[in-house]
């Protein structure tokens, strides 16, 4: 018998591999799908976006451009694209448990 | 007498004035319409101009001609908006008041906003084809270009007319076909997309297009700066794609006094309710067209289902009743694919573009997300249209409302889960 006592946790994902319920979201949650999206070990500076970013989900119904982030989390375009490469507008939305952001149609 | 107020006449603006002129009494309502210039430009045909398909010619016409009589224009800029106020000053020094607005002013185009791209390559070797200028030039330009890298790059979401991006690829590949120098032309796509567009099932489709036609995709690219000496651009996380001409499409935002009048998001385009077109701020004050944050496509045929909901809403609010019609979100737009063929995608808010024929299910004549000669000949004929019918006001043979008549459903997707292991 295993002397480690393992939690398993099975959370619902929509079709964009982002969490179907927002409120199934936890910390340990968001690393795990940081280190899926190949960010690494959340620091600070990450938690800023996060934060930023599900304070504004609850305001707003949705998460906030690019645009928006830079000009109102005080993260820098340039940080942002080191802190989360590629998109950071989706993955920092699917660290936070977020949908997809709807901005481009 | 009250006053019913209307900024912007390019394609929505129009529509309503149209519109509005018929069922509100001249007795009990002026309607005033300001517009920055005389002109009014048929803007999908822009798309044609860089392969001399279309002319300069072919896309202009006096704005006046398509207004009525009744409405008074007044040919100024647009200094500041008041909402507080209900009044809105212009650039030309008039005070113009109104007891509803209707705000239509579209979106420009701001290469500024990217660092590098107005310098000095800017029209050289950078053009833009969503501009009358812009297009003309590139026309030019490509009449005796030598061939070389073709980096077609859209700099952020959203932008107007989603599609044309990718139909000037298929132009492109094409135009290069015909003039027997293809291989000597090594075209580039380069989206801040995931991929070749914004909705999946279409985006498959039209990526297989690009493959057949030689473009590469570069996807996730979301552009930081234009590098005038080595001729390149670099993403913010600086990945670099060469050029030797670029096409770019710049950022779009809303117009400059949107933002001096602190009526508008990042990108001052204005909060609107997405179904009833009301801003969210004012009730007095309704938008339409590229000018709304809405969540659906910038593009003509937007704006021209949005006229008829709008409409009943105006009325509704000036009887002093609810509003309740509602807009889905609903865009139709023929996507030209290059030798005489083109495709058609019919979506709204909560259904992708889908497979299957349009308007008249089975039959047709227009196959949806498949290419056909028909679909072209739809695009073609569209112009007509346009001038003669769309921005008149005039009623076309197609519901506001989308339909899911002659749309085949995809089987729903497994439900997907992850396992996390929590310590």
């Amino acid at each position: 018998m295993s002397t480690e006592t393992r939690n398993e946790k099975v959370v619902k994902l929509d079709a964009d591999g982002h969490l179907a319920n927002r409120e199934e979201w936890t910390k340990e949650l968001a690393q795990e799908f940081a280190n899926h999206e190949g960010v690494g070990v959340l620091t600070d500076r990450h938690w800023v976006v996060i934060n930023y970013i599900r304070d504004e989900f609850e305001k707003k119904g949705d998460a906030p451009s690019i645009r928006k982030l830079t000009k109102e989390s005080g993260v820098s375009t340039k940080e942002l694209y080191k802190l989360f490469p590629k998109g950071p507008a989706k993955k920092a939305a699917k660290i936070a448990g977020l949908p997809k952001p709807k901005g481009c149609i | 007498m009250k006053e019913l107020l209307i900024l912007g006449a390019g394609t929505a603006g129009t529509m309503m004035a149209n519109k509005l002129s018929k069922v509100l009494g001249p007795d009990d309502f002026n309607i005033t319409v300001v517009d920055k210039q005389e002109t009014h430009y048929y803007q999908p045909g822009f798309l044609f101009i860089p392969f001399d398909i279309y002319t300069k010619d072919d896309v202009i016409k006096p704005s006046g001609q398509f207004l009525p009589g009744r409405v008074k224009v007044i040919v100024s800029e647009i200094d500041l908006i008041e909402p507080e106020e209900s009044r809105v000053i212009l650039k030309n020094g008039d005070q113009v008041t109104y007891d509803y607005l209707i705000i239509a002013t579209g979106t420009e185009l701001r290469p500024d906003e990217i660092e590098g791209m107005t310098e000095k390559l800017w029209r050289k070797s950078i053009f833009d084809f969503y501009t009358i200028d812009g297009a003309v030039a590139l026309s030019e330009y490509l009449k005796s270009w030598k061939g070389g890298k073709l980096v077609l790059n859209i700099a952020e979401m959203p932008i107007k007319c989603p599609v044309a991006p990718l139909e000037f690829l298929f132009l492109a590949d094409d135009y290069f076909k015909k003039k027997g120098m293809r291989d000597q032309v090594d075209i580039t796509f380069a989206t801040p997309l995931d991929a070749a567009f914004t909705k999946p099932i279409a985006a498959a489709e039209l990526g297989d297009f690009l493959k057949k036609k030689n473009i590469k995709l570069v996807t996730e690219f979301n552009i930081g700066r234009v590098d005038n000496e080595e001729k390149k651009i670099v993403s913010w996380d600086e990945r670099e794609v060469e050029f030797d001409l670029l096409v770019t499409i710049p950022t779009n935002m809303g117009i400059k006094a949107i933002e001096e009048s602190g009526m508008g998001d990042e990108l001052n385009f204005i909060p609107t309710d997405k179904h009833t077109l009301q801003s969210e701020n004012w009730d007095n004050i309704f938008v339409i067209g590229d000018a709304t944050n809405l969540p659906s496509s910038k593009a003509g045929s937007v704006a021209h289902f949005e006229s008829d909901i709008l409409l009943e809403n105006i009325l509704s609010a000036i009887d002093g009743k609810a509003l309740e019609a509602k807009f889905d979100g609903h865009a139709n737009c023929f996507i030209e694919s290059g030798d005489g063929k083109g495709l058609l995608i019919d979506f709204n808010y909560d259904t992708e573009p889908l497979p299957g024929k349009f308007p008249i299910p089975v039959i047709g004549p227009f196959s949806l997300l498949k290419e056909t000669k028909m679909n072209h000949v739809g695009k073609m004929g569209f112009r007509w249209l346009y001038w003669n019918m769309l921005i008149k006001g005039r009623e076309l043979p197609m519901e506001s409302q989308m339909s899911m008549a002659g749309k085949r459903v995809p089987p729903k997707q497994k439900e997907k889960t992850k396992k996390i292991h929590l310590n």
